[in-house]
């Protein structure tokens, strides 16, 4: 884990957010581009470089979890945690030899949208268009948004979780899980 | 190695040959000695898609010297080259630029699929984003299997290809009559790529299991 602490942030941006558990600051909305500039030239950080943009899709889930009540019984509470989409920006500093530190940007899953920080740190471009492509995510501000692993044409964007893939099974002689499936709808050929 | 195609034509025993041979006369015909002259400067195309390329640039080192069998020289354009090597995994973004590649090169032209993803697409076979096989495109000559082939499996299938030259007719050969064979390049469309396959060089196969749509729908 990052040996850098995440308490000088919440002074300039108070509605940032730290998620323990995912040991990540959460940007606060409308203020990513600004957090990120403040993340690169800070004397406390000075995070001059991005090594890695990925994001991250969570579908509506239930959640459970331990409670402990007021007269020292635990009980387990089952929540619904609504779907989200996240965009993960891995920081170092080469300066001062730190990070990571790692930055996420929340968004919804039905309109995907983020700032783009391509502005702050040039080596976001490619992979926030891969997120493009393989998430849908729209980056607000990015210099040449368009597909990249994928081809121009190609409809829907992967690594969603709720990506359905063309059926174009071809048999093969020992099918087995997903494939035992599509083997069994195996109608078309090719 | 056994010398075919150099009896056909010419009524010559293997011992009348040797004594020829031993008094400085050597019998041939003409297929024998340009088969012999191509098999042995088969020029490969430089042209890597995946990790199968790192073992094909290997077997190109002094290590394993494919230039033992007459390979050295790996051609920077298509239309210098004569052998085309898919190492590697071909994702259908990839196909019509390795297709138009193919139609570069001039005749006579021969295709290595080399490792399991461009037979066959391999360990992605069934997923959305990888060719099944490069076969369905560009007719090939021989399947190199493994994942990746060690390089001294990429120098055996070069020699079964030069047991394929010397096997070659130019009467006959598609190679020397048709002139340059080229393949329709295919197109994007939203999932897949248009048309899937060629079928001038691959029919999908049966499937044992399910009877076609036709029989299903009368039964």
């Amino acid at each position: 884990m990052s040996e850098l602490s995440h308490e000088p942030v919440l002074q300039p941006f108070p509605d940032a957010e730290w998620d323990e558990a995912a040991g990540a600051i959460i940007a606060p909305l409308g203020q990513a581009l600004a957090l990120a500039e403040w993340l690169r030239d800070d004397d406390a950080f000075l995070l001059d470089y991005c090594s890695n943009v990925t994001g991250v899709d969570y579908l509506e889930r239930e959640v459970k979890e331990k409670v402990t009540k007021e007269d020292g019984a635990v009980e387990t509470v089952t929540r619904t945690e609504p779907s989200r989409m996240d965009v993960v920006y891995h920081l170092y500093s080469m300066q001062k030899q730190t990070g990571p530190l790692v930055l996420k940007q929340r968004t919804n899953r039905e309109k995907p949208e983020v700032e783009s920080l391509t502005p702050v740190w040039r080596s976001c471009e490619l992979q926030e268009r891969e997120v493009f492509d393989l998430f849908g995510v729209n980056f607000m501000g990015h210099p040449d948004q368009r597909r990249i692993l994928m081809w121009d044409e190609f409809e829907g964007h992967p690594m969603r979780k709720d990506y359905t893939e063309p059926f174009d099974y071809e048999w093969e002689p020992t099918p087995h899980d997903e494939i035992l499936d599509k083997h069994q709808r195996g109608k078309v050929i090719v | 190695m056994t010398t075919p195609n150099t009896s056909p034509g010419i009524d010559l025993d293997d011992t009348t040959r040797a004594e020829l041979e031993r008094a400085g006369v050597i019998v041939s015909k003409v297929d024998y000695l340009y088969n012999w002259a191509r098999g042995g400067s088969v020029w490969p195309l430089t042209f890597g898609l995946a990790c199968c390329a790192i073992e094909m640039i290997a077997s190109a080192t002094s290590r394993f010297d494919i230039s033992r069998f007459g390979s050295e020289v790996f051609r920077p354009t298509p239309r210098q080259a004569d052998l085309m090597i898919v190492s590697g995994t071909v994702t259908k973004k990839m196909a019509p630029q390795v297709v138009r590649i193919f139609n570069q090169m001039p005749e006579p032209k021969w295709v290595i699929a080399m490792g399991a993803c461009a037979i066959s697409g391999g360990p992605f076979k069934q997923g959305y984003n990888v060719l099944k096989g490069i076969d369905r495109y560009i007719p090939v000559d021989v399947y190199l299997p493994g994942c990746p082939p060690r390089p001294e499996a990429v120098l055996q299938s070069l020699n079964y290809l030069q047991e394929k030259i010397r096997t070659q007719d130019i009467k006959s050969d598609p190679a020397f009559t048709k002139g340059r064979r080229q393949y329709p390049v295919p197109e994007f469309t939203g999932t897949d790529l248009e048309p899937p396959y060629n079928p001038e060089v691959w029919q999908p196969p049966a499937n044992p299991n399910v009877k076609p749509l036709e029989e299903e729908a009368t039964a």
